[in-house]
């Protein structure tokens, strides 16, 4: 199935693609020891305390699936509760601008920066934000973007690239940030040590005169209420309050799907969230405001940039049900051992599976919804109940037709699987096909299993062993047991 | 045609399909299941609750509430203290070198002072959370975060039991700060640091009504 006339998130902007495919890059983050105990230690940690964060709530699973509904009803009349929250934006004095893709977004900020004059904005943690690459066009644009949020400031620092939802820097360790600190953070303290406290307070006395001075500051959203107007930042540290309320220019980018519909909704989300996320009853501080505040000039960037094409899917518009608490990443198997960075999209683990290859079109991330073992955790965990197995199935079909329209002639895999009917349709055939396999047991011999299958085969046993064929087919067997 | 148009003529032809969604299922606890307003229970468990987030819980009556606020500025070491417009006067009357909010206070102001004093709108016993609406008594909301040290008074009738009742009684179009205990990051191998931009400090006052 293909969607036409629904643009995906362009090329060339942005952080959604594969830089290479995720075996490859997988391969790689597997051979780096301390990536492999950095993300041990924190999955497994996260993992224990949500548990229990979630244990503690008795009705966690009607809760989540009022959530799962709340998010459904926003998606099916998606239309008017934008143009609903357009509404009550501009009528509290708050500008709504339309941003059909990164490109066009990174623009409307641009200019709204330009505009005010200043070459220096800070940046509340965006996932939005990270994904269209708006540091990246800022910094073409002549305008320097300075990340508050912890983590994202020692990704900033290190020259890295997040590696999680919501502790980005998850695989840097202790020892590597302060390295960092002291090679890139001209104040930071000589003595600098390695605990953790110390690192804060260096980051702290950073930013502080930059919050204090700021004329300009970007954050992203959790949620945007349409009946009100309002928005909502979940956060912890106190960077995003210092970048919602000091400076005079507030400008939010926020993906289209971010919106609830009631005030009331809320009621719901903020129980999920929390627990899901940092594991917490609730986080240490949630700010919202509605239009533009306490003098501020508020701007509210609405981006699409491929969740169009996302909604257009029946089985696939789910994944925009996701509210980014980063649950998923953390009990994943895969992603515990990989990491991030192998999925090269900002939205890694068993979210960004599903997402990233829907947000770009499933040719530019083909390998992502293959990077699963299907076992389900994700679901399970999942806040808004988004059964990301089923979805992952179903995209692995896409790649595999997409592969199919694009391809001159059968690709060998469909050749393959065609030959297969074939010798599988005709008894006879596969008799012989049966027999024929045990020429197979010659390449069994030295270690009693294959181990290089020959020519195109050889994918097959790049990563596995193949059992040895045994002397006798079942058939062969059968016929002998009955005929004595 | 405008992005705007695009988007919106993508979304329409993106959900043409979806038909009959059933109504939202709330069949979790929904606001108003708790005690009555100031019952003990929920004052005890909105204590144990904000404790658990290092902030520092003391109660005490109303007659109190001056020496309590006095000493627990005291025990910070904390001198000059901002206090916004509409804070009772009666108990902000002990502390040492209070600043008054009005005119209000800029940004540089706030950075000079110790500490800042404010009420608050609301608060949440079972996640330990107080909610500021930068209503009288509260400050704007820059009032209550540039400063190091916050201390706020609640009042035993201001404590709901969860979150659904605060989202009830809160008003959606003022500008809102949800604070639960101090501010906190665990960016560093999730090992919890308390204090980072927001005040480093907070004290909770429970004023029995």
């Amino acid at each position: 199935m293909t969607f036409l006339g629904m643009p995906t998130a362009p090329r060339g902007v942005g952080q959604l693609r594969q830089e290479a495919p995720f075996p490859v890059a997988a391969a790689r983050a597997l051979d780096d020891s301390q990536l492999r105990r950095n993300l041990g230690h924190a999955t497994s940690t996260i993992r224990a305390k949500r548990a229990a964060a979630v244990a503690e709530v008795p009705d966690w699973q009607e809760l989540r699936a009022a959530g799962a509904a709340i998010k459904d009803e926003v998606l099916a009349h998606l239309d008017r509760y934008l143009l609903q929250l357009e509404e009550q934006v501009t009528a509290r004095g708050g500008t709504v601008h339309w941003a059909g893709d990164a490109n066009e977004a990174n623009r409307i900020v641009t200019g709204l920066i330009r505009a005010t004059g200043q070459r220096h904005v800070v940046k509340v943690k965006s996932m939005a934000t990270q994904e269209i690459g708006l540091n990246e066009a800022l910094a073409a644009a002549g305008i320097e973007a300075t990340e508050t949020d912890l983590a994202e400031l020692i990704v900033q620092l290190g020259h890295d690239r997040p590696s999680h939802i919501l502790v980005p820097a998850i695989h840097r360790n202790r020892n590597q940030i302060r390295d960092i600190f002291l090679r890139e953070m001209p104040d930071a303290p000589a003595q600098l040590s390695d605990e953790p406290a110390a690192l804060t307070a260096a980051a702290r006395a950073h930013l502080r005169r930059k919050f204090l001075t700021a004329q300009v500051a970007i954050s992203g959203a959790n949620f945007a209420i349409a009946e009100t107007g309002t928005l909502a930042v979940v956060e912890s540290e106190g960077n995003g309050r210092m970048c919602l309320t000091l400076p005079r220019t507030l400008i939010t980018v926020m993906g289209i799907e971010k919106i609830l519909p009631a005030w009331r909704d809320l009621e719901v989300f903020l129980q999920l969230l929390p627990r899901s996320s940092t594991a917490e009853r609730m986080n240490p501080y949630t700010s919202m405001w509605a239009g533009a505040v306490e003098g501020q000039d508020f701007h509210l960037v609405l981006l699409d940039n491929g969740r169009t094409a996302t909604l257009a899917d029946p089985r696939g518009r789910a994944a925009l049900r996701c509210i980014r608490c980063s649950a998923c990443l953390n009990v994943c198997p895969v992603y515990e051992r990989t990491g991030g960075h192998a999925y090269g999209s900002v939205y890694p683990g068993p979210i960004g599976a599903v997402l990233s290859p829907q947000l770009t079109g499933v040719a530019d991330n083909p390998d992502l919804p293959f990077a699963s073992t299907l076992c389900g955790a994700c679901f399970d965990v999942c806040p808004v109940a988004i059964d990301i197995p089923s979805m992952l199935v179903h995209l692995r079909s896409r790649v595999v037709d997409d592969k199919l329209a694009h391809h001159r002639g059968p690709t060998p895999e469909a050749a393959a699987m065609r030959g297969l009917a074939w010798t599988m349709s005709d008894p006879h055939r596969w008799t012989w096909a049966l027999r024929a396999g045990r020429a197979g047991r010659l390449l069994g011999r030295r270690y009693d299993r294959i181990r290089h299958l020959p020519g195109p085969l050889a994918a097959w046993t790049s990563s596995r062993d193949l059992p040895r064929p045994p002397r006798q087919t079942f058939r062969d067997w059968w016929k002998a047991e009955r005929s004595q | 045609m405008s992005s705007r148009e695009e988007m919106l003529a993508r979304i329409h032809a993106a959900t043409a399909d979806i038909t009959g969604l059933p109504d939202v299922p709330r069949r979790y606890q929904p606001a108003g299941r708790g005690p009555g307003s100031a019952d003990e229970a929920l004052v005890s468990l909105f204590e144990e609750r904000a404790s658990d987030y290092q902030a520092t819980v003391r109660r005490c009556a109303e007659a109190e509430v001056a020496q309590v606020i006095a000493d627990a500025v005291a025990a910070r070491g904390a001198g000059r203290i901002g206090v916004p417009r509409g804070f009772p006067a009666l108990w902000s009357a002990l502390l040492p070198g209070p600043v008054f909010d009005d005119p209000p206070l800029d940004v540089a102001a706030l950075d000079a002072l110790d500490g800042v004093v404010t009420t608050c709108a609301v608060a949440i016993a079972e996640t330990g959370t107080i909610v500021l609406d930068t209503g009288p008594g509260q400050g704007s909301r820059a009032f209550t975060l540039v400063p190091d040290y916050h201390l706020a008074v609640v009042r035993t009738g201001q404590i709901v039991a969860a979150v659904p009742d605060a989202v009830a009684a809160l008003n959606p179009v003022r500008p809102l700060t949800w604070i639960s205990g101090p501010s906190a990051t665990s960016d560093i191998e999730l090992s919890r640091v308390e204090g980072v931009h927001g005040p480093r400090t907070l004290d909770i006052v429970i004023v029995a009504d």
